[in-house]
């Protein structure tokens, strides 16, 4: 077991983990976070995307213990986020979401398009989307929603 | 879960790391961002014993531009790069190359030098990196010493570094004011794991002048310095993909057809690339 201290949601975090948890279980089965998802558990599919030290990272291919010392945000610490609440409002109005096992990730990767980059055009953001998978809505609302906030954002 | 089980040793400095890797049972690994190792170890196509954790080690975190050599600390992600943070001393093209990999979730976690030391066919770096002429910064228990990635780079996942041996970082020579460089990656989709890669570089004032095929099934092919040249002192005229094929049978490489094709292509569009506009 190894021991970590790591900051989730704004809390600070003593615990001993598995050396092979990723942070993907640790949030979900030991914090009981299960707003973030599991898909493909590779790296590939993006729905367990969360905020590492600031920036989306996948959850599934990090272990907890080589978090040791982060700040972990999960989906369950934006309730009074203004870009989340624009983007919820957004995949709302769009159809963004159908089964919304996507939607965790989706939104992480949302919103680090509209904050990192306010000038995409919707071939940028479909690029920046390649890597969360959904297989319900086919895109288009998700791009729309996206593209919607951008243009709000820009007023 | 999904590995099988494993030792994990953090290391908060490189002297630790090194006789942490000396000093394992059975097969260790070092890991980094370990974007490339973890899906490997989840899907348990990789089974370490141990792993040595060296993201603490400020050591590998070191960036220069000094007397027209850039040096990325082995621990610099892709996003860095991509984002500029790392001086543009290859006319762009580490920030392209940094750009197309995987997602940018992955660029956030993902390092240099582990891309290099997985040395998974498919990935960019060693391509990109061999096309550049980088060598390689590699502290042992003993010595550091240093490597051109053409010597370092053996084949699919292997390369020349020793079990207590740990990447520091890469030398990369500046590109001159005229160099030119081309890259192409064919893949299926963005961020998927490419099916060829063609990388050119060429600097007259310096006399270089590299092609390199990556995606392979083995280390990145340095191709016959003669094709280079040629472009180099012709230009891109007629290197289509027939020509890039001659170039591939010329190195003695073979590939199914449908392979030797997208490298065919690969190349061209590569080199075609390095001379548009």
């Amino acid at each position: 077991m190894t021991q970590i201290t790591i900051t989730i949601n704004g809390e600070r975090i003593s615990a001993e983990v598995e050396p092979r948890t990723s942070l993907a279980d640790f949030l979900r089965d030991d914090q009981r976070l299960t707003g973030t998802h599991l898909g493909c558990e590779h790296g590939v599919c993006g729905a367990c995307t969360v905020m590492v030290d600031g920036v989306p990272q996948r959850s599934c291919i990090a272990f907890a213990a080589t978090c040791d010392g982060s700040e972990i945000r999960t989906i369950e610490d934006f309730d009074d986020d203004d870009v989340m609440g624009d983007l919820r409002d957004a995949f709302t109005a769009h159809h963004g979401l159908q089964c919304g096992y996507c939607t965790p990730g989706m939104l992480a990767t949302a919103r680090d398009i509209v904050t990192r980059l306010p000038d995409a055009d919707e071939k940028r953001i479909r690029l920046e989307l390649s890597g969360n998978l959904c297989r319900c809505t086919g895109y288009v609302g998700i791009v729309n929603a996206i593209k919607a906030v951008l243009a709000k954002r820009k007023g | 879960m999904k590995p099988a089980k494993f030792d994990l040793e953090k290391s908060t400095d490189l002297g630790e790391a090194i006789s942490a890797l000396g000093q394992a049972d059975g097969f260790a690994k070092i890991v980094a961002g370990g974007q490339s190792l973890v899906p490997m170890m989840n899907l348990r196509l990789a089974q370490p014993d141990s792993l040595v954790d060296i993201r603490a080690l400020h050591d590998l975190k070191r960036i220069s531009l000094d007397n027209g050599q850039l040096y990325v600390g082995a621990l610099t992600t892709h996003a860095m790069i991509e984002d500029g943070l790392v001086p543009d001393a290859t006319q762009g093209m580490m920030q392209r190359v940094a750009r197309q990999i995987a997602y940018r979730a992955v660029r956030n976690r993902g390092t240099i030098g582990g891309s290099v030391a997985h040395a998974d066919p498919a990935a960019d770096w060693p391509t990109a990196l061999l096309a550049l002429g980088a060598v390689a910064v590699i502290q042992g228990a003993n010595a550091e010493r240093t490597m051109p990635l053409g010597d370092f780079q053996i084949g699919a996942f292997t390369v020349a570094l020793e079990p207590d041996e740990v990447i520091l970082g890469f030398s990369i020579p500046e590109l001159s004011a005229d160099a030119r460089w081309g890259y192409y990656k064919v893949c299926r989709k963005p961020g998927e794991f490419a099916d060829s890669i063609g990388a050119l570089v060429i600097d007259p004032a310096r006399s270089f002048a590299r092609l390199v095929l990556g995606a392979t099934d083995g280390a990145p092919l340095l191709l016959p310095p003669s094709a280079a040249d040629k472009i180099a002192s012709s230009g891109a005229d007629g290197f289509d993909i027939a020509a890039a094929r001659a170039v591939i049978a010329e190195a003695g490489a073979t590939f199914e057809e449908y392979e030797t094709q997208i490298h065919g292509a690969a190349l061209s569009r590569a080199v075609q690339g390095a001379f548009a506009a």
